[in-house]
């Protein structure tokens, strides 16, 4: 995000707060390009919630700033911002019915006429005609709605939605993550949604920041924090990646080696977050491939051999487990295409991948594992592994138990 | 075998019923006294019917003066206690300040003294400080022991509230003040209204510190008290069942309104 920014952007420059001893946010830098829909992805306890409510005015900042455009809104009043807020729980006011929610902003902005806004906006989220109902009296869709409304009739610059998803059932989430989208399409206002939920961070955003104890882990596209993670948080809390230890010496013309439990791989220089000392060479469950044997593997890819634990067969792929050489395992996914070739629990093969399509993380010096260090789960304590997304909680890379290494 | 099967289908309801009884059938005597005609100034046993109770329930002026008195006191005194009360529940449950959880322990203290002790003590202290003891004193001395009911039921309310949705309606740019009054103020009401009533009617019935801190001041239950040496009027009975009629209908009031905006 180099640019300068133009009128609208939302800037967090050094943003921090402290809890006592505790830092939710640590240094945060940080900028939401103006309409974008953009995501704060991380787990539970990681600071998402805190972030927001320095933007919003909820919670003063211990040092940093927010600017809106060029003016810094750090120092003022919730009411003074041209920001709004869906809250995790709603927050709707039991005692007003829905159309009074909606137009509570209008209201205290002094505008006169509200029900033909009020009306209009009730459409947009489609409670038409719910206008006279009370909060306790609609589902959790359609109080989640009714907070949307309240808080968009208001057109902030930004609008803020923390975890806005989480307290629905899965089948309405995909819907509400559809018609988030189509709202956010058809009113162009800066959205900054929070949530934990990867797929939903990568399937309503045009930037994901990956957040971490604190921090931003990385910020980008969807498909190149995927494709191209930057540290081993983000390449296994976005996605599983198989992450081998691995030492490297440095580019040698336009390629990374690096050595691997005693075996030689090598990857373009572009694909090498870091190419000296401790590293982890990373690659995707779906672009690491099977072959029957290492004549199969085609050129240019390379390989490790391995034996096949596990094959679970999900319909459209199959997941398999493959244990190396040196103990670890692996996992591969195959779609079920009809092209490839099936493999049986106890088959040998050769899992091979295409070196432009892995990548070279950092890694902290210390015991060759192939095993990511997971700072969040760590850090955050209990809690945060119990909310943590499922695919965080199941190793992707786990060392078996070294049987007599023959 | 079926006469067990049906009490251990219905033992709840029987035993709520007899409660029930229970707690009704005094009311139920005064309501019924009260369309009395007495056969003599100390007898209490139900002897012909009549509305002359009802209809001149002034006929002995003493009593409406007390009913009078006794309705100005716990008016002011509801008024003072609430008001005071709902601050202090408001600093005890928003701020942190030092001596908060001593002053939580010492709202407690009018509640737990004896009220023989409160009264007496009043007493001694008015009489110390050359108060003249009198309608005020019964004013000052209602606040006390009312504020503590008023604080705690405030505080319930207060503190089973959603904070998010006062930072939600500061979100969507109410001030401090119209935050305070659109959402805050509509939401802790009900505690504050309960707190209220519970106020007046213990106020309205104090007997044992009314008694010490009076002076020449006569409230309604000492009308009541000192009339039970010579003979109670049916009358009294009339105020009673008149009290106890106003209250039912404000609960039901309050409840169905309660029940139409959770509509
Ligand atoms: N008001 C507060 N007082 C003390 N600690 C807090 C407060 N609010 C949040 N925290 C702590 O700050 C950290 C970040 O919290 P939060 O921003 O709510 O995380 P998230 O929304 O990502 O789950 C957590 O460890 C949390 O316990
Ligand atoms: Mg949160």
């Amino acid at each position: 995000m180099g640019h300068e920014s133009p009128a609208g952007d939302l800037r967090l420059t050094n943003l921090t707060k402290r809890f006592g001893v505790l830092t939710a946010v640590d240094d945060l830098d940080l900028t939401v390009p103006q309409g974008s829909f953009f995501a704060l992805l991380g787990a539970s306890g990681c600071g998402k919630t805190t972030t927001l409510r320095m933007i919003a005015g909820l919670e003063a900042p211990t040092s940093g700033q927010v600017l809106l455009g060029d003016r810094d809104i750090a120092r003022l009043r919730p009411y003074q911002r041209p920001v709004n807020t869906v809250f995790q729980s709603y927050a709707l006011f039991p005692h007003l019915d829905v159309a009074e929610n909606v137009a509570f902003g209008l209201r205290r902005r002094g505008i006169r006429n509200v029900d033909d806004q009020v009306r209009r906006m009730l459409a947009l989220v489609q409670l038409d005609g719910s206008g006279r109902r009370r909060p306790a009296q609609l589902s959790g869709g359609q109080q989640q709605r009714v907070a949307l409304a309240r808080a968009l009739v208001n057109h902030p610059r930004v609008l803020l939605l923390d975890e806005p998803l989480g307290a629905l059932d899965l089948k309405l989430r995909r819907q509400m993550q559809i018609e988030l989208r189509r709202i956010q399409n058809e009113v162009g206002i800066t959205f900054v949604h929070v949530t934990h939920d990867q797929e939903e961070a990568m399937t309503m955003a045009d930037t994901v920041a990956v957040m971490n104890a604190g921090r931003i882990e990385q910020l980008g596209a969807p498909a190149d924090l995927y494709e191209f993670p930057a540290t081993a948080f983000v390449a296994n809390f976005l996605g599983q990646s198989n992450l081998l230890a691995a030492e490297a010496a440095g580019p040698a013309g336009a390629d990374v080696p690096v050595t691997a439990h005693g075996a030689r791989f090598s990857l373009p220089v572009g694909r090498a977050r870091s190419d000296r000392g401790a590293v982890y060479l990373g690659v995707r469950p779906e672009k690491l491939h099977l072959a029957g044997s290492a004549d199969q593997v085609p050129d240019g890819h390379q390989h490790v051999d391995g034996v096949v634990t596990d094959a679970s067969y999900v319909g459209v792929s199959t997941q398999y487990l493959i244990r190396t050489g040196w103990g670890s395992e692996l996992v591969a996914f195959a779609a079920n295409s009809g092209l490839g070739q099936r493999f049986p629990v106890g088959a040998p093969v050769a899992a091979h991948w295409d070196p432009r399509h892995a990548f070279l993380l950092p890694r902290e010096p210390g015991p060759t594992d192939d095993r990511p260090d997971r700072p969040a789960a760590r850090r955050a304590g209990e809690g945060a592994v119990a909310n943590a997304p499922r695919h965080l909680l199941r190793r992707v890379v786990r060392p078996a138990k070294r049987r007599g290494a023959a | 075998m079926r006469v067990s099967r049906w009490l251990a289908d219905r033992w709840v309801m029987i035993v709520a019923l007899l409660v029930l009884g229970y707690l009704a059938l005094p009311i139920a005597v005064v309501a019924a006294l009260s369309f009395n005609r007495p056969s003599s100034r100390l007898s209490y046993d139900f002897h012909e019917f009549t509305l002359d109770n009802w209809r001149h329930p002034c006929a002995t002026t003493d009593m409406c003066d007390a009913v009078l008195r006794s309705v100005q006191i716990g008016f002011v005194a509801t008024v003072v206690a609430t008001v005071l009360g709902t601050l202090m529940a408001f600093a005890l449950v928003r701020h942190r300040f030092r001596g908060r959880s001593g002053i939580n322990l010492l709202i407690f203290l009018p509640m737990a003294t004896p009220e023989l002790v409160m009264g007496t003590s009043l007493l001694a202290l008015f009489v110390s400080a050359g108060v003249p003891q009198g309608f005020w004193t019964l004013v000052i001395a209602h606040v006390m022991f009312c504020v503590s009911f008023v604080v705690v039921t405030v505080k319930a309310r207060l503190a089973g509230m959603d904070r998010r949705l006062e930072e939600a309606a500061m979100d969507l740019y109410a001030s401090e003040w119209h935050t305070f009054r659109l959402v805050t103020l509509p939401l802790v009401w009900p505690g504050i209204v309960a707190a209220a009533l519970l106020a007046f009617s213990l106020s309205f019935d104090d007997f044992i510190v009314t008694n010490f801190n009076a002076g020449t001041t006569v409230t309604f239950p000492m009308y009541v008290w000192g009339a039970a040496q010579r003979g109670i009027p049916p009358q009294v009975n009339v105020v009673g069942t008149a009290m106890f009629g106003i209250a039912l209908l404000l609960v039901g009031v309050s409840s169905l309104r309660a029940r139409r905006s959770a509509r």
